[in-house]
């Protein structure tokens, strides 16, 4: 068969089937294949909040989307141009998403009357007969039925075999855009270790993937992605949560320090969890708490005792841990508060995403209690922040809060990873042990951060107290005195203002200086506020962006930065809360730009809203 | 012989500067002292305990130590005692707690610390009453109580600490009283020598809101009479004269007269047996009904069995790296692909 090689520079494939039918794995497998392939990419997992919703049901479907190309990629895409729909459901979800004359590869097993009926179809009303799909590129493959005649001497029931379905779509893909599948049978063989059958059974129905591409009219268009030009260097692929626990190790390594992590299991914030736990070679110990209030107290236990203590959540469970915040602020210990936000008050939406708990980490808690807050920007950056955030809570004995989100923290992206050698150093000391004829300790003394010092149990002649009611400042004797409570709430905020002075300028990712209109952003909003700023650039529009990652305290020379632009717009996946507080702190006129919808931004509606403010 | 010369520490070295606060003839004084009597005698310098508490009177206690303290917030210390026992296990962890703290608000750190294990001593306040908050009625507190927020009387049912601390798989179990220093003592003793969480419930009268709930177990009147002081090996005898004991009738227990019933017949305290603390453990009624059984004091229950927690965790720490070897941050890093741009 002849086929035709087309080079395209970028391209945007869903893969879109029920929660069962292990579209994540797909996507993630693919991923790995691209990012090694050397394309540019990032990804975005679309997974429903119920492990086993129905099966073939609308609630149940779960989508994996990846951008890969030849260029710079920074979102995952708006609109995709090829869709892979296992089930009725699963185009129904999906198609809205899917571009005028994008390309649905579809399994026809997932349309019988059956599948049809879950998806609530109306009778008659089969997309594959009605002709709605009259506008798309439709390819129709019987997966189910060609996966079970592939295995169907493999000595393995219909289930088992059906579970394999999801590789002959793999396989499929890989053919169709020219990747190597060596990677992914590595990775089926380590996977199925133990069981010889299903590993075979699983690479068996990947080739007949492939080999279906390449044996059907069908699909005699393939497509050529080059390599992206990235900088030179060595690069892995890096999912937001896995690089915060990475940068969490990294801390800990470089601070000498050992590492205690406290926490209850929360989406998305449970993966750190579970990478922490297997890094146990690295003098890491995680606890898994009976609740949140328990997670961070075991962790305010950990750094009395001198270690490098962490916790993390999501919203709710920041929301029981309030109270212990305060303690730590007042204790003047060392802490690392994650939190991985999700959408909306209460169990609100687990598996979307959302940056609504910026005010929570600012004012959340009762009395004044500031914090130092930082917030990652993009899946690698998630291991720059961790890391930045524990050395300043060590550095400055200060509670620091981390602040990622479900799209960045599941999201991944080709990493142009550090060498450890070239990663700052901590710097740690703990008081020395005293004799009875010397100075008395002074737990609440200060150095030039306002720092305490850290006294750690088990040294000689340095007992003493810390508790959560005042202190007075330098004894850390309780203290009801009026002028001193004054004293020490103005010196907790003071403590969080001088890390200003340790951190770096607020920098202009793209654009000039000076200008028409600043995007101002925050978090995980990173990738799509650049690519809509690139479009207005090369449209002409004097519009940059400016990426803020140190929320509190802000970069110092922020205020200035932003006064150079005519209009400053914050677009948040919130109500309007960085906006709240860049209009109190910086008396600057922002006008807020929300989309509150569990979605990430797309570029293209960024695009649009920028242009109407301009106009 | 050699003279040894030592700095032998006593219980002045365990008292800080600061003025202790508690009610005057609040059973509090007592406890502190104690615990200021038993630390010098353990053998292990004074910068290796910890004092942990929450809220409430009795949390005050880390105040009054000249030891490391965290006076932390209501119901948590657990917690935090967790995670510096288990990042820790070189330090002597203690906590201080009253029944509101570790029994209402506390109440589901209380009962995982207790599953979990870790080696550390709890000293648990129970004045059956909130004292700080000024009066009102707490999970210990009789039904019925008439407090400032019960006007008409409680109608929450209370705990049996005891029990409830069997039941989430506490390894050593045990109560004393403010007023019998001598036992206090020992079992805080006991306590700090058992390898796992020691739960000692200490009755604690508060004077001032509810004083003379524990009177009648005591007050020399009645003490003999009211009380079963149990010992591990030792037949359960008490009253006025020891002329009253207790005989297990299957699984049930009564009430003998020595007159009628050998000693020796007589059941015998057995810390080990789990079945047997469970049924004592239930000796819980009202001294004014007929019939009560006496308020067992001293050691219910001992499991030296079961591993602690942080040796658990030190132990898979130790068992990682032994296996893997020390983590090489750059391979972690690295992780299992990289690819390489030119
Ligand atoms: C979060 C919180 N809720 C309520 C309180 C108020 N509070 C302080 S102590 C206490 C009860 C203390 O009772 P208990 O633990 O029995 O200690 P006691 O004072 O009797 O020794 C309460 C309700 C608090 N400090 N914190
Ligand atoms: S209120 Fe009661 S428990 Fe509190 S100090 Fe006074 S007597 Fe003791
Ligand atoms: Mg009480």
């Amino acid at each position: 068969m002849s086929t035709v090689d087309t080079n395209i520079e970028s391209v945007v494939i869903r893969f879109a089937g029920d929660s069962g039918d292990g579209m994540q794995l797909t996507g993630t497998q693919f991923t790995n294949s691209t990012a090694l392939f050397g394309n540019d990419l990032a990804t975005f997992p679309d997974f429903p909040a119920e492990i086993r919703a129905p099966l073939g049901t609308m609630a149940g479907v779960s989508a994996f989307q990846i951008h890969f190309g030849s260029k710079k990629i920074n979102t995952p895409g708006d609109e995709s141009d090829v869709l892979v729909a296992m089930n009725a459901a699963a185009l129904k979800v999906n198609i809205k998403n899917l571009k005028k004359g994008g390309v649905i590869i579809i399994n026809t097993d997932g349309f019988d009357p059956k599948n049809l009926r879950l998806a609530n179809v109306p009778e008659g009303q089969n997309p594959l007969e009605n002709g709605s799909l009259a506008g798309y590129d439709v390819k129709l493959v019987d997966v189910t039925k060609i996966t079970r005649a592939a295995l169907n001497d493999s000595g393995l029931g219909v289930k088992e075999i059906d579970r394999c379905k999801n590789m002959f779509v793999l396989g499929l893909i890989y053919y169709m855009y020219h990747r190597p599948i060596e990677n992914t049978i590595e990775f089926i063989k380590g996977k199925f270790k133990k069981n010889q059958v299903v590993a075979d059974a699983n690479i068996k129905v990947l080739q007949a993937g492939w080999n279906y591409g390449d044996t059907t009219e069908t699909f005699a268009n393939r497509y050529v992605v080059a390599p992206a030009s990235m900088e030179a260097g060595v690069y892995r692929s890096v999912m937001g949560n896995e690089a915060a626990a990475m940068g969490l190790v990294a801390a800990s390594v470089k601070s000498k320090l050992p590492l205690f992590y406290g926490t209850y299991p929360i989406t998305p914030a449970s993966d750190i969890l579970h990478d922490l736990s297997k890094y146990k070679n690295f003098n890491v110990r995680t606890f898994q708490a009976e609740d949140e209030i328990a997670g961070i107290c075991s962790s305010i236990g950990a750094a009395f005792g001198g270690q490098l203590a962490i916790t993390g959540s999501s919203g709710p469970g920041i929301a029981l841990k309030g109270e212990a915040i305060g303690l730590a602020t007042m204790l003047e210990l060392p802490l690392v508060i994650i939190n991985i936000q999700r959408a909306g008050p209460s169990t609100g939406m687990p598996t979307k995403t959302e940056q609504a708990d910026l005010l929570q980490a600012y004012y959340g808690r009762n009395g004044e209690c500031p914090v130092v807050i930082l917030a990652a920007q993009s899946p690698s950056d998630c291991f720059y922040l961790a890391f930045e955030a524990c050395k300043i809570a060590l550095e400055h004995m200060i509670p620091v809060f981390f602040l990622s989100d479900g799209y960045i923290a599941n999201g991944a992206e080709p990493w142009k990873f550090p060498n450890s050698k070239d990663l700052a150093d901590i710097h740690v000391e703990f008081v020395k042990p005293r004799n009875n004829e010397d100075e008395k300790f002074m737990p609440y003394s200060r150095d030039e951060k306002l720092a305490r010092p850290w006294a750690l149990p088990g040294t000689k002649g340095l007992e003493h107290r810390i508790g959560g009611i005042e202190k007075q400042n330098i004894t850390g004797n309780i203290s009801y005195d009026a002028a001193n409570h004054e004293l020490m709430t103005k010196l907790r905020q003071e403590k969080v203002d001088l890390v200003a002075n340790y951190i770096p300028d607020q920098k202009i990712d793209a654009g000039d200086e000076s200008g028409d209109l600043l995007i101002l952003g925050w978090g995980g909003t990173y990738g799509a506020l650049k690519t809509a700023t690139q479009i207005l650039i090369n449209e002409g529009h004097k519009v940059s962006h400016a990426h803020v990652r140190y929320l509190s305290p802000f970069p110092k020379n922020l205020g200035e930065l932003m006064s150079k632009f005519k209009t400053v717009v914050v677009p948040e996946l919130n109500n309007g809360q960085l906006v709240k507080i860049i209009r109190d702190k910086y008396f600057v006129d922002a006008i807020p730009y929300n989309k509150i919808q569990g979605q990430p931004f797309m570029s293209n509606e960024v695009v649009s809203k920028i242009k109407e403010i301009l106009a | 012989m050699t003279i040894e010369v030592t700095n032998k520490l006593t219980s002045k070295d365990f008292s800080s500067d600061q003025e202790v606060r508690w009610c005057p003839g609040c059973g509090d004084y007592s406890i502190l002292k104690q615990v200021q009597t038993v630390l010098p005698d353990l053998g292990r310098p004074k910068e290796e305990f910890v004092f942990v508490s929450g809220i409430g009177c009795s949390s005050r206690f880390p105040y009054y130590m000249d030891t490391f303290g965290m006076h932390s917030i209501h119901g948590r210390a657990t917690a935090i005692a967790t995670g510096l026992k288990s990042s820790r296990p070189d330090l002597s962890v203690w906590i201080v707690t009253g029944d509101g703290d570790s029994m209402s608000i506390g109440g589901n750190h209380f009962i995982h610390l207790l599953r979990r294990n870790p080696d550390l001593n709890v000293l648990l306040f129970n004045n059956q009453i909130y004292g700080l908050t000024k009066g009102q009625y707490s999970p210990t507190s009789e039904q019925g109580k008439v407090t400032k927020s019960s006007p008409m009387g409680s109608l929450d049912h209370p705990f049996n600490p005891i029990a409830l601390c069997l039941g989430a798989e506490g390894t050593f179990v045990a109560r004393t009283m403010d007023r019998d220093p001598k036992h206090q003592q020992a079992i805080i003793r006991r306590g700090y020598e058992h390898k796992g969480t020691s739960l000692i419930e200490i009755y604690q009268n508060c004077n001032v809101f509810n004083d003379g709930a524990f009177e009648i177990f005591t007050e020399k009147s009645s003490k003999k009479e009211e009380t079963l002081m149990m010992e591990h090996g030792k037949p359960l005898v008490f009253g006025e004269n020891s002329d009253k004991g207790i005989k297990l009738d299957g699984f049930k227990p009564v009430i003998v007269n020595l007159n009628d019933v050998s000693v020796n017949d007589l059941w015998v305290h057995d810390e080990t047996d789990l079945v047997k603390a469970t049924i004592i453990s239930r000796f819980y009624d009202n001294p004014k009904t007929e019939g009560h059984f006496p308020r067992p004091f001293g050691v219910f229950y001992v499991n030296n069995d079961r591993a602690t927690y942080d040796d658990q965790l030190n132990i898979q720490v130790a068992d990682a790296i032994e296996k893997y070897g020390v983590g090489d941050l750059d391979k972690l890093i690295a992780g299992r692909e990289t690819w390489v741009v030119n």
